[in-house]
């Protein structure tokens, strides 16, 4: 394994701290724009933090805080996606959603929640009848008292969004450190100087977007915090493709006012999720699963579409929503100290990203950082992962399937190996290629896999690997 | 290797002990050209990679480690004239028996006369037992164990927990010390181990404590396993290990079938089949584990061999269509075949499993006649059989099979 020299030389222009969506979409943003971008990722790969484990939807904004930051990111940050998907080689579900309210209580907020849309700018919601929900989702259960649908609503794919962003940053000059924790730093009035555990980083702007560590971050960097992370867990449980059939739209509850409550939707990949949670806790780094849970997820879900029963749950994940004490993203220039917070992306961040990232260059430029814009930057094609484009297995010099469930070939592997962000741990390899997150979830795939990557990660699959030692392989039979 | 060709008779997905005897007894039965597709690199199935078992009594009376059973399969189906394709999977089932195949070269479309499904089974996954606890690497099935032990050489962990108590979590115990991996554990629901004697003794012979009425209620670690949390009868407690072993819990690997067009038995989780192992679509069969979790690589054998010459009867004059429908009542968890014709060659038996361990009668039931009542003592790791054979000829109807506690 090559890991890269810690990087002591050059000042960059920024740094960016934290690699999940936001961090991935700044070091693109500022890329673009012609500054020289060092992303500083503690994890030994990106998306380990929030970013890891989301609903993956791009939403329109409609239920978003009317006049708030949030609302303005993530408007901008939808219309960049759509702007660039195709060119990225992204996929797009135009799935649309459906609010639907399951008790007379629910039905009487509809009105307020469509007034709400319309004033976000969202106006193509159309309400519907009892019959009109029935007649567009024949799969609901019974007990619908109104619904509403929100056409512009859409799935994504959470990882291969984030990783497209952060190629283009690298492919077009931007600097990757994983295993890179930010332990220390120093402004001098022109420059900082960040200590990592890759070594010390010189960089004249600091960003912060360091996820449900971005108050520790700030502590770090100006000795002081404008808000405290509080977690929210979001527990989901993951239907076999099967199930995909059940549902169009995005299966959404009236919100209350402490959740967005329960969903149920397809995944980009053609499974249908059930999710998530809402549970406050103090750590920071695990999200950990209750069986209880999942299985009350579980009965919710099939509440919602009776066709669940009896349907094979694939996958189970839980993420964790980098919630403040403050409702709004909590986005703060530091006046001075060439350092800006980007904290409280609790729960549209995949949405916003690319809107968060024009926001804050754009105050970026207003405490002095310029830059001349690339001018013809390298535009990366994703592998496609969905059934929306060509997959690999359809094409010839595939090398073989190795992951049989999600059909991932023996080239897709390799290529997520190598590259400019090559994947670094397991977990990042199945964020890249999908590989054992299907119906097996590893059964028939995880030794040809195990060899595969055999010394090629910086954490490897197997503990302490006895690659070929005598224990194993030659002497099976008798 | 000659190249696929779009057009067989008979094409046969998964070349595991069912699959392989399929071709061998379909080729003598005169099927004609017979193709056997199998997603891996090598022919065999799970016996590929189960270093120690007793395979082949049933099949070439002796002993035989699983490599060279399944090798010897191989050899068999090859030498009666079967065609085996490697890494060649089977993407999507159409009616009719079209199938959509991908290998190294890109994807391409088949058409076969018939199709047998003889995909196997696998065991359960942490994901869908609902197992709490953060996500680190090093939980594995059995299955994925032996393969990186014995494929691979690999050695994932060195004290790993062994949940389940089934014949396969014995297995895996010797997967273990064959690797020298030293278990700190096994952990199941059941009061004793559910596998027979003698590897039941195993455990206690190896040093191994084995822990019933005990569940895993979290996994604990970011990137490796570093311990769990067990839940028995004296309650909860943290354990350290540095893997999870799941065992057992077996299902089919139904992907195809699910995804597909064809009629699922929800309590086998396979297709539904007659006796013949016809499916819904009649231009596809099933065969072995495909058809539910579990049975021994000898009972999948024999299985395979005896559709494999209906298949070819089909291929031939076409076979009649079965007369009897089958229901499971009571404390059945399932009853295979759905259908039966009676006289048939295919299964020779109604296939049965009970829910849990119970004592009671079951019950024979033809139109509301009674054929047959005997006492047993159940237990739903075991399978039950009764001969199609006691059937009428010519018989017709709905047939209620019944188990009921007590009597
Ligand atoms: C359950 C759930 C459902 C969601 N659903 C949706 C949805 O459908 N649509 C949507 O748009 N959004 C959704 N979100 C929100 C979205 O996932 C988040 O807003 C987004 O992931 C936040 O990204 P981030 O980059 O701010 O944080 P993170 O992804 O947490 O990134 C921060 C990174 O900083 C790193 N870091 C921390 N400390 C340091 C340090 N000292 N040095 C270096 N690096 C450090 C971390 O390791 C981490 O990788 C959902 C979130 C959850 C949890
Ligand atoms: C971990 C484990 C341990 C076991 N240990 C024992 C034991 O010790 N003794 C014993 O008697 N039995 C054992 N069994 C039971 C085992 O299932 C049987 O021994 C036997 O292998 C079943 O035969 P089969 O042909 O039905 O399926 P398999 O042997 O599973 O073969 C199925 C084949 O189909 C292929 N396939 C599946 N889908 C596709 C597709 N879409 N396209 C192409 N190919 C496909 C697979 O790659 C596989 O090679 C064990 C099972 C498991 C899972």
């Amino acid at each position: 394994m090559t890991r890269p020299a810690p990087v002591a030389d050059s000042p960059f222009d920024a740094a960016i701290i934290g690699g999940g969506v936001i961090g991935c979409a700044l070091a693109r943003r500022f890329t673009l724009e012609g500054a020289r971008v060092v992303l500083i990722e503690r994890a030994a790969d990106v998306l380990d933090g929030a970013s890891k484990g989301n609903s993956a939807i791009l939403h329109t904004g409609f239920d978003a805080p009317p006049g708030s930051l949030e609302l303005a990111c993530v408007q901008a940050g939808y219309r960049e996606y759509l702007d660039i998907h195709e060119s990225l080689n992204l996929p797009l579900i135009r799935s649309g959603a459906m609010v639907i309210a399951w008790t007379e209580d629910e039905a009487t907020a509809l009105p307020d929640l469509i007034a709400q849309a319309r004033e976000n700018g969202v106006d193509d919601v159309e309400p519907l009848t009892v019959a009109g929900v029935r007649a567009l989702e024949a799969g609901l259960g019974p007990g619908v008292r109104a619904a509403f649908r929100v056409p512009g609503e859409y799935l994504v794919d959470p990882w291969s969004a984030p990783h497209a962003y952060l190629r283009q940053a690298v492919e077009n000059g931007a600097r990757l450190m994983t295993s890179a924790a930010l332990l220390s730093a120093e402004y001098d009035g022109a420059a900082w100087h960040l200590d990592t555990a890759r070594g010390p980083v010189r960089a004249r702007f600091a960003i912060n977007a360091a996820g449900n560590f971005g108050d520790l971050v700030d502590e770090i960097l100006h000795g002081r915090r404008d808000f405290t992370l509080r977690p929210r867990k979001g527990q989901f449980v993951v239907y076999d493709k099967a199930a995909a059939r059940l549902a169009g739209h995005i299966l959404l509850p009236v919100p209350s006012k402490i959740t967005k409550g329960i969903v149920v939707c397809r995944t980009a990949f053609g499974n249908l999720i059930v999710g998530p949670t809402a549970e406050d806790q103090d750590d920071r780094a695990r999200a950990e699963l209750v069986p209880e849970t999942l299985a009350a997820l579980m009965r919710r879900g099939e509440e919602i579409l009776p066709g669940l029963k009896g349907m094979e749950v694939t996958a189970t994940y839980a993420g964790l929503r980098p919630a403040t004490e403050f409702k709004d993203y909590q986005i703060r220039a530091h006046d001075g100290r060439a350092a800006i917070t980007v904290g409280g992306i609790r729960s549209t961040g995949l949405s916003s990203a690319l809107g968060t990232a024009r926001h804050v260059w754009g105050l970026a430029q207003g405490m002095g950082l310029a830059g001349r814009p690339v001018a013809a930057p390298v535009v990366p094609r994703m592998p496609a992962l969905t059934d929306e484009g060509t997959r690999d297995w359809q094409c010839p010099g595939n090398g073989g399937i190795v992951c049989h469930c999600e059909m991932v070939t023996r080239r897709e592997i390799e290529a997520a190996l190598s590259g400019p962000i090559p994947a670094q741990t397991l977990a990042g390899l199945k964020r890249r290629t999908r590989v054992t997150m299907g119906r097996c979830q590893g059964f028939y795939c995880s030794a040809e896999l195990a060899r595969i990557t055999a010394g090629r990660l910086a954490v490897p699959m197997t503990g302490d690997a006895d690659i070929g030692s005598e224990t194993g392989g030659g002497h099976a039979d008798d | 290797m000659t190249d696929l060709r779009p057009l067989c008779d008979l094409a046969i997905i998964g070349a595991g002990p069912a699959g392989l005897s399929a071709a061998v007894a379909a080729r003598a039965a005169g099927a004609g050209h017979v193709v056997v597709l199998e997603r891996e690199a090598e022919p065999g199935g799970i016996p590929r990679h189960c270093g120690h078992s007793p395979y082949g009594m049933r099949e070439f009376r002796r002993v035989m480690g699983g490599r060279a059973y399944a090798a010897r399969l191989a050899a068999e189906a090859r030498a009666a004239g079967a065609e085996i394709h490697c890494e060649t999977s089977v993407i999507a089932i159409h009616p009719g028996g079209r199938l959509l195949v991908s290998t190294p070269k890109g994807a391409m479309e088949i058409g076969a006369r018939r199709v047998l499904l003889a995909t196997g089974c696998r065991e359960t996954s942490r994901a869908a037992r609902l197992i709490g606890g953060e996500k680190p690497g090093g939980i594995l099935n059995t299955g994925a164990l032996q393969g990186l032990v014995y494929l691979q050489g690999i050695t994932p962990f060195r004290r790993p927990l062994i949940v389940g108590s089934e014949l396969v979590a014995f297995s895996a115990l010797l997967t273990c010390r064959h690797a020298g991996m030293r278990p700190v554990g096994m952990a199941a629901p059941e009061a004793r181990p559910l596998a027979r004697w003698p590897a039941g003794l195993l455990p206690r012979l190896m040093g191994v404590p084995f822990w019933g009425r005990t569940r895993i209620a979290a996994i604990h670690g970011h990137d490796r396993v570093t311990g769990v949390t067990l839940e028995g009868p004296d309650g909860p407690r943290d354990l350290a290990c540095d893997g999870v072993i799941l065992s057992g819990r077996f299902r089919p690997e139904n992907a195809l079938a699910l995804t597909g067009h064809l009629e699922i038995d929800p309590a086998t989780r396979g297709p539904v089949v007659d006796s013949d192992g016809r499916c819904s679509d009649p231009a596809y069969f099933a065969a072995g584990n495909a058809l539910r979790g579990v049975e021994t690589a000898g009972w999948c054998w024999a299985e395979g061999r005896r559709i494999g010459v209906a298949i070819a009867a089909d291929l031939a004059r076409g076979l009649p269509s079965p007369t009897l429908t089958v229901a499971a009542e009571g404390a059945l968890a399932y009853a295979l075949p759905a259908r039966i014709r009676p006289g048939s060659d295919g299964l020779p038996d109604l296939q049965l499993r009970a829910a849990r361990p119970l004592r009671g009668r079951l019950t024979l039931t033809l139109d509301g006649t009674e054929i047959l009542s005997r006492t047993i003592s159940a237990r739903p790791e075991r399978r039950i059989t009764l001969p199609l054979s006691i059937l009428p000829a010519g018989a017709s109807g709905r047939l209620v099979v019944r188990l009921e506690e007590g009597g």
